[in-house]
């Protein structure tokens, strides 16, 4: 579970802070490690940075000081178009809203990235994409629109696009934000499944001390700082 | 690009009566494009043809382009020397070694030539006078460089030559005379020569002027009626290649020095109007794809305003700015696309309705329809301009579109 001695970790955040042109500070002077087959808790307070630093952490944004090591790369040497590409095959995101595409189907909306990456060709992309819906329970919802499904469904069908590139890091912005606690209960399920069996990082922010205390690690951020980094049953 | 097309079809779906209307703006402007460029362009070839057909493509004159330099000028070549009302020495000598340049041109591949001496003279018959000109002409080469045997409606050219002091003139001053095929006529030069005349033929162009105004006589019985024995005064040209009448007489007049005019040249006035004509037809079909090129903005701008969360999650997920703006390019292009399409069948359905027009007047071209010229390349022409418009009406919504931060729009969706 953990790397050996002369591996890079999956994710480093080398002493981070991000500060608005205005002025404003979203978060200051992290310096965070992430492990293959982490499962990571950031919690905090309502504006505290939590959404601030997964975006850095994603390589959405950029730190202005400090930098971001992405399996031992510093990302701040690349441009943006090998951010995308880093993101489009490394990464997945969740977040509170689905972002799905209204117009496309559930099956469209997972090929979305599998055709983007271009690797897999028509069938495969496709056998591909209903692999990961069926390991989600969501065969079924394959041909429907985005509005035809429930909340969690949608919110399962936006994870199963996010795996759709078989990413080694799921970062997911408050999830279960949108959802009641037994939709919630299965997102974490899945997140749980992504971990142990498949040994990918999965990096979480969440409100919910509950569904926190299921990872493995939390990250409690107060005014965009790091005040505690441990296990999360503590 | 399967994917952004996918994409594209997908997004504009959504606003599929929009997008309708601003694939019909276009298709209008394309259409209406295609079927006015098929009028005007049916009726300026008609119009050339004809003078092509009547009139000879390059004339050479007994002139000079310029007044031959005076002595006086030529001697102080820096002074202040200004001649004015210098007045001819002696009356215009007609082509110098016209037979030599006449041979000269005949020699040349594609170009058959004609001596010609056109001359005034009063034709008279019974108490009525006619003012006309006579165009003394060799009838074998002339036949060669006009098209006067196609309208001669009596008699035939080469009759000209079977008959003492035959005349050629038009149905129009035959009447003006009241004279008929056969009848004997009296002509009389301005230096005071008269020959007794026989019509041996008729002709109708259908130009007012050559019909009134108009007859020919053999070269050698204009030379007697004029008094200018062995004179011509123009050589005309016929080419096989028109569109080499322009240069070939630049080239002739730089060669032999005369005056040198091809059609193109005679019609000036007649062809500008053509130009202005032209640049008024495209600035208004041009104004109409304009303002559909506005509809095709707008509606990529409504859609990018629209998709901000896709293009948000679309970046995300790590397409590159190149592709979110390829993806409302496309669109664009799309649109454009399918109205130049339509625009393409509706111009072709506009230039059949107007073929199907009747005036119900015999117009003096004989027809009583819109002369339409049907060319591929002027669909291909609106076509292309029609998906050019559209693309770049589709770059800066797009554009705006790439730029878009993903972060932003992320954090104020949650
Ligand atoms: N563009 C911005 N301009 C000004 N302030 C901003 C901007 N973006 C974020 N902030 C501020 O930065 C701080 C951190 O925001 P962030 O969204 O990271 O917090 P958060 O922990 O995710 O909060 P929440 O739990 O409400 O989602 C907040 O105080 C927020 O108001
Ligand atoms: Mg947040």
């Amino acid at each position: 579970m953990s790397d050996g001695p002369a591996d890079p970790p999956l994710l480093a955040a080398e002493r981070v802070t991000r500060t608005l042109p205005e002025g404003v500070t979203l978060v200051a002077d992290i310096s965070l490690r992430f492990a293959r087959g982490e499962f990571v808790a950031i919690t905090g307070p309502s504006g505290s940075g939590k959404s601030s630093l997964l975006y850095l952490l994603g390589l959405l944004d950029r730190p202005t000081e400090g930098r971001i090591l992405l399996e031992g790369r510093d990302t701040a040497e690349l441009d943006a178009e090998e951010l995308a590409a880093l993101r489009l095959a490394r990464l997945g995101f969740v977040f509170q809203f689905h972002f799905l595409l209204p117009e496309f189907s559930s099956l469209d909306n997972v090929l979305i990235p599998i055709r983007r990456l271009g690797r897999l060709d028509a069938a495969a992309a496709r056998a591909q994409a209903m692999r990961l819906l069926g390991t989600l329970g969501l065969d079924a919802a394959a041909t429907k629109l985005p509005e035809q499904l429930s909340g969690g469904m949608r919110q399962r069908v936006a994870i199963a696009r996010a795996l759709a590139n078989d990413p080694a890091l799921i970062l997911a912005d408050e999830p279960t934000g949108n959802l009641d606690t037994k939709n919630a209960a299965a997102v974490f399920d899945i997140f749980e499944r992504l971990v142990r069996e498949e040994g990918r990082t999965v990096i979480v922010v969440t409100h919910d001390p509950d569904l926190a205390r299921r990872c493995s690690r939390r990250v409690h951020l107060v005014d965009g700082r790091v005040v505690s980094d441990g296990p999360a049953s503590g | 690009m399967r994917l952004l097309l996918d994409l594209a079809r997908g997004m504009l779906a959504r606003r599929r009566r929009q997008t309708l209307v601003s694939v019909f703006g276009v298709a209008l402007g394309v259409a209406f494009f295609i079927a006015i460029a098929a009028l005007m362009r049916g009726f300026q070839t008609y119009f050339i043809s004809q003078i092509i057909d009547v009139a000879p493509h390059i004339t050479i004159k007994d002139e000079m382009r310029d007044p031959p330099p005076q002595a006086a000028a030529l001697a102080h070549p820096e002074g202040a020397v200004a001649i004015a009302g210098v007045r001819p020495q002696d009356r215009v000598r007609g082509i110098r070694a016209a037979g030599d340049k006449l041979a000269m041109l005949e020699a040349m591949e594609g170009v058959a030539a004609a001596p010609v001496l056109t001359g005034q003279a009063l034709l008279r018959y019974g108490s009525r006078d006619v003012s006309v000109t006579i165009v003394g002409i060799d009838p074998v080469r002339h036949a060669r460089v006009s098209n006067i045997q196609k309208d001669m409606t009596h008699g035939r050219i080469e009759d000209l030559r079977a008959t003492a002091n035959g005349l050629i003139i038009g149905e129009a001053l035959a009447q003006r005379l009241g004279v008929g095929l056969g009848d004997t006529i009296a002509a009389v030069s301005p230096r005071g020569v008269t020959l007794s005349m026989k019509v041996v033929g008729l002709f109708r162009t259908g130009i007012q002027t050559l019909d009134q105004q108009q007859g020919y006589a053999l070269l050698k019985v204009n030379q007697v009626l004029q008094d200018r024995s062995n004179v011509v005064n123009q050589i005309q040209l016929r080419l096989r290649d028109v569109t080499r009448a322009e240069p070939l007489a630049r080239e002739i007049e730089a060669r032999f020095g005369d005056r040198t005019e091809s059609w193109e040249e005679q019609n000036k006035n007649f062809l500008t109007v053509f130009v202005i004509q032209n640049a008024v037809m495209y600035s208004v079909t041009g104004a109409i794809l304009l303002v559909a090129a506005f509809g095709i903005y707008n509606i990529i701008s409504t859609v990018v305003y629209e998709k901000t969360r896709d293009i948000a999650i679309l970046k995300s997920l790590g397409f590159t700015e190149r592709d979110i703006q390829m993806l409302f390019l496309v669109q664009g292009i799309v649109a454009g696309l399918l109205g130049a399409v339509l625009g393409c069948v509706l111009g072709a359905v506009m230039i059949e309705g107007l073929a199907q027009v009747r005036f119900g007047v015999e117009a003096p071209s004989g027809s009583d329809r819109f002369i339409l010229a049907r060319d591929w390349r002027v669909y291909l022409l609106a076509s292309g301009f029609a998906v050019l418009a559209a693309g770049i009406a589709a770059v800066i919504p797009a554009r705006r579109a790439s730029r878009l931060d993903p972060v932003q729009v992320v954090r104020g969706a949650a």
